[in-house]
């Protein structure tokens, strides 16, 4: 009966997956507004914006480097993303099936959904933070890649068990519970970064700057971590999300929009998200350093608890949960793509497992800045397919939707581009020391000219008919 | 009339969250009142806060 129920809701949620969202059902750009402003106020907020005063970012390159890095992404949510999602007005699975061929987008499909697993994996060990403060359980160190206690797993094993349970049992819930708890988390950043303030010395708005330059972004990174520059930030900001806006992911949320300008309610989530909380958050981080004389522990947690009390604590369970919990579904539907006739129940279930796993391993929170821009580098050939597929093919010439067009199950010239691609990516890693956050802008190019080359070769030897 | 009380509880709670840290910041109010009055924020808005969005819509 219950599963019934849930069949049912995922029905709901399939709605329109091949065909496009028919007029009646398109949102204005307020409603994209508040929904990007609470998705991107998440349980990595309190990761990311502490591991930049890790790395040493320095107070005006983080500010500067978060406002241009923002606004790029928001730019290419506007410009890149959003026009595309708007004529085609179908999700990005069946926008890949017509141009890559149903066999390559399995393939996408199982890589989109390991990452949804790492990604909710490091949401359920940062909400494990939060859980593991009653218990005195020992906190991991940025140093951390393997568990360091029997009662961190434990209290992984629990929290990634509940979280689990409800991603198979409640997707509709969670949803609406997330909605409710994103005012609220974003106020509870800010009130514990305010609140904290004095015992960094700042009394007052103008004794601020000073502090936030020399104690809180004071440019020296912590041992064992690397140095983050201006650049460093600016390109982290912009790519963090690169799957979403260049990688082409929403294109299925902009289905809704009415006008492509949708795409600048983006803005939302990053200037409230990926701005003020990754501040709020590292502001936290910097009064926990400076109590613990720069102690390499990191779980935000304790550091939440600290200064915002239980309140604090909630929102970081809260935070964690919310994000870990669409993650483990979207995954299982993900995997639910490759194997069409099993039951999502049973799916998400598998799914929550392997995160259950994975979260046991502190390397996912700490090293959770590579960890996203790996995600957003894997997936992003495949925006840069659709992208030319869309604007450029039809001026040489030549087919888009090509797989749709020659009725194959895979288009070796989409194949192509995304392999050789990331080939480029580690061959420019290995070779010139390139860090993994900049990859992605020459990566986008090498795709760009791949694709071209490639469809123009693949269609000038086998040529379709006209319709 | 409802809506509106509910609204204006919500509010409240959202109001206890943040306000009372300005009040740290100026160094008129302990941080341990505060974290309470956020506790009691947060409980406020949590209970609130669903009916009154269920109402609105």
């Amino acid at each position: 009966m219950l599963f019934d129920k849930l069949t049912a809701n995922l029905k709901s949620v399939q709605e329109y997956e091949r065909e496009p969202v028919p007029a009646a059902k398109q949102k204005n750009w307020r409603s994209f507004l508040g929904m990007y402003a609470g998705e991107h106020t998440a349980g990595t907020e309190f990761v990311i914006g502490p591991l930049f005063v890790a790395h040493g970012a320095g107070a005006t390159d983080l500010i500067f480097g978060l406002l241009i890095g923002n606004l790029l992404a928001v730019l290419s949510w506007a410009f890149l993303c959003a026009p595309i999602a708007v004529k085609e007005r179908i999700t990005l699975y069946y926008k890949l099936e017509k141009i890559c061929g149903k066999k390559l987008t399995v393939l996408y499909n199982l890589v989109n959904a390991l990452m949804f697993c790492f990604l909710a994996g490091s949401m359920i060990a940062v909400s494990a933070t939060a859980v593991g403060i009653p218990f005195d359980m020992p906190m991991a160190r940025l140093s951390d890649w393997l568990p360091n206690s029997a009662s961190w797993v434990v209290i992984v094993m629990v929290v990634g068990m509940v979280t689990t349970v409800v991603a198979t049992l409640g997707y509709d819930q969670v949803s609406r519970f997330a909605n409710i708890a994103a005012p609220w988390m974003i106020l509870v950043f800010l009130a514990a970064a305010i609140a904290v303030l004095p015992e960094l010395g700042v009394n007052s708005p103008g004794e601020f700057w000073p502090v936030a330059e020399s104690r809180i972004w004071s440019g020296v990174p912590l041992e064992g971590q690397s140095k983050f520059t201006f650049w460093h930030v600016m390109f982290f900001a912009w790519f963090c999300n690169m799957a979403m806006h260049i990688g082409m992911a929403d294109l299925s949320i902009f289905r809704y929009a009415k006008n492509w300008k949708s795409g600048f309610a983006s803005a939302g989530g990053m200037f409230v998200g990926h701005y003020l909380a990754w501040l709020a958050s590292g502001i936290l981080y910097a009064v926990f350093l400076h109590k613990s004389q720069n102690s390499l522990e990191f779980a935000p947690g304790p550091i939440a608890y600290y200064a915002a009390g239980i309140a604090g604590a909630c929102c970081v369970i809260i935070a964690g949960w919310t994000t870990a919990n669409p993650t483990i579904y979207r995954a299982g539907l993900a995997v639910q793509a490759i194997i069409p006739n099993s039951k999502t129940w049973k799916v998400t279930l598998i799914v929550g497992l392997i995160t259950t796993a994975a979260a046991c391993f502190p390397a996912l929170v700490m090293r959770l800045l590579d960890f996203v821009a790996l995600y957003g580098l894997v997936l992003m050939p495949m925006g840069a397919v659709i992208l030319i597929d869309f604007y450029v093919l039809p001026k040489l010439g030549l087919k888009s939707d090509y797989a749709q067009e020659a009725g194959i199950g895979i288009n070796w010239a989409a194949t192509g581009t995304w392999v050789l691609t990331l080939a480029a990516c580690l061959f420019i890693n290995f070779s010139f020391g390139v860090e993994i956050f900049f990859l992605g802008l020459p990566g986008w190019f090498v795709a760009v000219i791949l694709y071209t080359g490639l469809s123009y070769m693949i269609q000038s030897f086998k040529p379709l008919n006209s319709k | 009339m409802k809506r509106t009380l509910l609204g204006l509880l919500a509010f409240a709670g959202l109001l206890l969250t943040l306000v009372p840290s300005l009040f740290v910041f100026s160094g008129s109010l302990s941080p341990e009142t505060n974290k309470s009055l956020m506790a009691a924020g947060m409980l406020l808005w949590f209970v609130v806060a669903p009916f009154w969005i269920k109402r609105s819509r």
